[in-house]
């Protein structure tokens, strides 16, 4: 198939809102998640995380629970398996990997030993009474923008831009916003702990580990191990939620293995909940300079965008806070910066839409403040920068429907009725606002391959190591492959998450589903070509590279209205609405779905979400669900969420990525919102009650 | 040290009885998940904080990581695997099938067995914290939006299938 050629296809399947495929055993109790799988035989494994946060560990004390019962042993720095330091993913090698190589401890939580038992109780009871201890050295994990270890971020991605005379152009123009923003530490949170049970069958490792990828960690970790790829199995039937913290070879992963490998049975290890907070990937904290400049009439003349973020210094990674500034907003002038400060802290690593929820809630924050300044409609403002090229790269749009979404948005919300001033709204003893804002999320597809059997029943087996982490994979791609096959979706056996089923790429940067979609689009062409083959096998890593350069995004507008009672500053969200240019939808029904969870996410970061850290120990103060807030019921209005007509080009089927978009814009919304209702900015998230009602 | 006092119970599960020979300190999920095979109540804090252990002890909601086993013996535990007899799916169920009310599905066990619970605390009169009537002889409270976000707080869905699974509750409830 030609890159740019694909056309919809007039079949049935794609665009029907259809229920899940695994619903029915996901509402008996019958869907299996990692922890979940019966394994004949089975050790635990408690794991123990370092409670200082640099220093080196002086002594672990395993006689003192040797004897415990059901005790099978502990493993530590002193006697694991030596690992592969190249071992790393797409930042490069990963420090944060190395689990148990040396007594170096380089952040709290970090975990410094695994011990076994027969049951969960008896391998906890030892973990927690498991003597270690510490030579504590200073820590460092106060982050800010001007900190001294501060240095520019790797540019593999988000590099640096200048566009124009950014200095030049806020001095010619009539209205200058120049202000700060910051998000905090975010967890992933999703409600599944992460945990592995490894096993040795024969030469062969088998895992079943709840992951987004099983295949490119099943890689990882045969690097790590120093194993053949073909010798390392890795399953994961369902996923409970990962975004972003399952991305990675997880700790849960690397210590079965070292254990299974060690006593010679199957271990379990799942890590305990503030574990999870402790251990795996969070979302760093950002402090954001913005200055945007605009004439009288509302036209953008620069923007400056000057952005850090913290991370380790175990492992690369890059937060890319300024990515939508390059793309968003036409503007003669734009320049980005982006500086990296590594602290004591544990690796950072992409939570769901990374780089774009914090950026955004920057940029469409000042854009707000700009229309303040202006005395003009925030949304008018947005119209009248819609570019026609990319205002960085120069290059066309493959398609953009932005100003579809403002629109229509705008209609259904009664946007025209506002009174753009703020605190001018009151209802009893209630402060109300209204608020906007306006994303955009990068889409694309990564490298994935694909089979497919005609079997004599005249059935089809599909076969992508694809996962679903409840994204509704299975579902989208059994729609996917009927239409290609051009079959109903009853003909369609489709088989996911095994690693064993080929290279593809994980379920991350809103790019699972066209990924795998198109490598299935493709064989089901060779299926249907002229010699009609029994089994095909496609593999687009050739066909990406064709993909002519385009500026690819979906958009999405959204608009909320809050409450701020002044009395006690509790701010509440009571309409929340979302308009989505994301492509082709495959399935409506799950897709709203995910873009309403997305925005329940954004609520979440705006009014919730704060990774508390001590500055005297250095560690978390809330890594629990209780300490640690994320939106309960009672915080979520009924959302809406729809989507306007959009179609990408240059992928099979013309989906652009629904994944994360939904997160992206929401904090910005409900943060102009409290704005409108109080008239007092939030530039830091989240916007707790303290920071309400004063400045 | 002594801490593997066990002993031996019966529990019910969904109309079976279990002979069970128990850590004293196993909480009631990790009876049910490890020991009688039911995987459906979910583990996602141990602490409870998250409502995915949900289950159902003499038809009340219960948080199942915070019960000790030994405790739950005599009594009726009834879990996500238990809600639909005989194969047939409770309405409920075909509620959040149909209106998506999950993604991941892995708090779904514990949102249906706490909604199923809450259903009946409210038929029983029970008011709650956005209860404006709370006259004990006033009718009972209406079941709408507000309340049933109210009653089910205590069950966290981090996939936001929040306004679906009250969409599916609030059509139960009818
Ligand atoms: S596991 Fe019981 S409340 Fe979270
Ligand atoms: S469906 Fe994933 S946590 Fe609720």
């Amino acid at each position: 198939m030609n890159a740019e050629s694909s056309v919809p296809t007039a079949a049935g399947a794609v665009g029907v809102a259809r229920p899940r495929v695994e619903g029915r055993a996901k509402v008996t109790g019958g869907a299996r998640y990692s922890a979940d799988e019966p394994v004949p035989g089975l050790a635990f494994g408690a794991v123990v995380v370092s409670t200082i946060t640099r220093g080196r560990v002086l002594d672990i004390d395993v006689a003192a629970v040797q004897d415990m019962p059901g005790v099978l042993g502990v493993i530590d720095h002193r006697n694991a398996p030596r690992l592969n330091p190249e071992a790393g993913h797409f930042f490069g090698p990963d420090g944060g990997l190395r689990l148990l190589q040396d007594d170096v401890i380089p952040h709290a939580g970090r975990p410094i030993a695994l011990v076994v038992g027969e049951t969960p109780e008896q391998a906890y009871a030892a973990a927690q009474a498991l003597p270690v201890v510490y030579d504590v050295r200073p820590h460092d994990t106060e982050f800010f923008f001007g900190h001294p270890a501060g240095r520019p971020a790797s540019a593999l991605f988000d590099g640096p831009v200048d566009v124009g005379d950014v200095d030049a152009e806020l001095a010619a123009s009539a209205v200058v916003v120049d202000e700060r923003y910051g998000t905090p530490e975010e967890h992933c949170s999703a409600m599944e702990p992460h945990s592995a049970t490894a096993w040795w069958e024969g030469e062969r490792l088998q895992a079943v580990d709840s992951n987004q990828g099983p295949y490119q960690i099943a890689v990882t970790l045969a690097t790590l191990f120093c194993l053949p790829p073909e010798r390392v199995r890795i399953r994961v039937e369902h996923v409970g939620g990962g975004f972003g913290s399952k991305g990675m070879c997880g700790p849960q992963l690397i210590l079965a293995v070292m254990a299974a490998t060690r006593f010679g049975r199957p271990v379990r290890v799942t890590l305990t909940r503030d574990q999870v907070f402790l251990a795996t990937a969070q979302r760093p904290a950002t402090d954001q300079v913005i200055r945007i400049g605009a004439d009288a009439d509302g036209r953008l003349r620069a923007i400056d965008h000057v952005a850090a973020f913290e991370l380790s210094p175990l492992a690369e990674y890059i937060e890319g806070c300024t990515e939508l500034t390059k793309t968003l907003y036409a503007a003669p002038a734009i320049r980005t910066r982006l500086t990296a400060v590594p602290l004591d802290i544990l690796p950072p690593y992409s939570m769901r839409a990374p780089g774009a929820a914090p950026g955004s809630f920057a940029l469409e924050s000042a854009m707000d403040e700009l229309a303040e300044r202006l005395e003009m409609d925030p949304l008018e403002l947005r119209l009248r920068n819609e570019p026609v090229v990319g205002p960085v790269s120069g290059l066309p749009f493959s398609s953009r429907n932005l100003v579809a979404c403002l629109r229509q948005g705008a209609r259904r919300f009664g946007w025209a009725d506002r009174d753009h001033r703020p605190r001018m709204r009151r209802e009893g003893s209630l402060l109300v606002g209204t608020g906007l804002a306006a994303t955009s999320f990068s889409t694309g597809a990564f490298p994935s391959t694909a089979s497919i059997t005609a079997e004599p029943d005249g059935t089809f087996t599909v076969v992508v190591a694809a996962t679903d982490l409840g994204t509704g994979a299975r579902t989208a791609l059994t729609a996917i492959a009927a239409d290609a096959l051009e079959v109903g979706v009853e003909k369609i056996g489709l088989r996911i998450s095994d690693s064993d089923l080929g290279p593809a790429w994980s379920a991350g940067g809103s790019r699972g589903t066209a990924s795998w979609a198109w490598a299935i689009t493709e064989a089901a062409a060779k299926m249907r070509g002229p010699e009609r083959p029994a089994t095909v096998t496609a593999d687009t890593a050739h066909l990406l590279g064709e993909l002519p350069s385009r500026e690819r995004h979906a958009y999405s507008a959204v608009f909320a209205e809050v409450t701020v009672d002044p009395a006690t500053s509790e701010v509440r969200v009571r309409r929340l609405l979302g308009l989505f240019a994301v492509g082709r939808v495959i399935n409506p029904l799950m897709a709203r779905s995910q873009v309403i969870g997305g925005m329940v996410g954004g609520l979440s970061m705006a009014l919730h979400e704060e990774g508390v850290r001590d500055p005297v120990s250095g560690r978390h103060v809330n890594p629990d669900f209780a300490g640690y807030h994320i939106a309960a019921h009672a915080d979520v209005p009924d959302i809406e969420a729809e989507f306007v007509p959009d179609h990408e080009p240059g992928l099979p089927m013309g989906v652009k990525g629904a994944g994360e978009i939904g997160n992206v814009g929401t904090a910005a919304a409900i943060a102009n919102a409290v704005w409108h209702a109080t008239g007092v900015r939030q530039r830091q998230l989240p916007i707790r009650l303290d920071r309400v009602l004063e400045d | 040290m002594t801490n593997d006092t066990r002993s031996v119970i019966s529990l019910r599960v969904n109309d079976a009885t279990h002979r069970l020979c128990l850590d004293n300190r196993r909480t009631l999920l990790d009876a049910l998940r490890e020991d009688t095979g039911h995987t459906g109540p979910k583990k996602g804090c141990d602490h409870g904080q998250c409502g995915a252990c949900t289950v159902l002890l003499d038809g009340r909601r219960v948080l199942s990581c915070l019960t000790l086993a030994v405790t739950a013996e005599g009594a009726e535990v009834t879990t996500v695997e238990g809600l639909a007899g005989d194969g047939e799916l409770r309405p409920i169920q075909q509620a959040f099938v149909r209106l998506d009310g999950f993604q991941c599905g892995y708090c779904t066990s514990g949102q249906l067995c706490s909604a199923v619970g809450m259903l009946a605390e409210h038929a029983a009169g029970w008011p709650s914290a956005v209860t404006a009537d709370l006259c004990p002889d006033g009718p009972a409270p209406a079941l709408d939006a507000a309340e049933v976000r109210e009653r089910m707080s205590g069950n966290l869905c981090r996939c936001g299938a929040y306004p679906s699974i009250v969409r599916a509750i609030l059509e139960e409830a009818r």
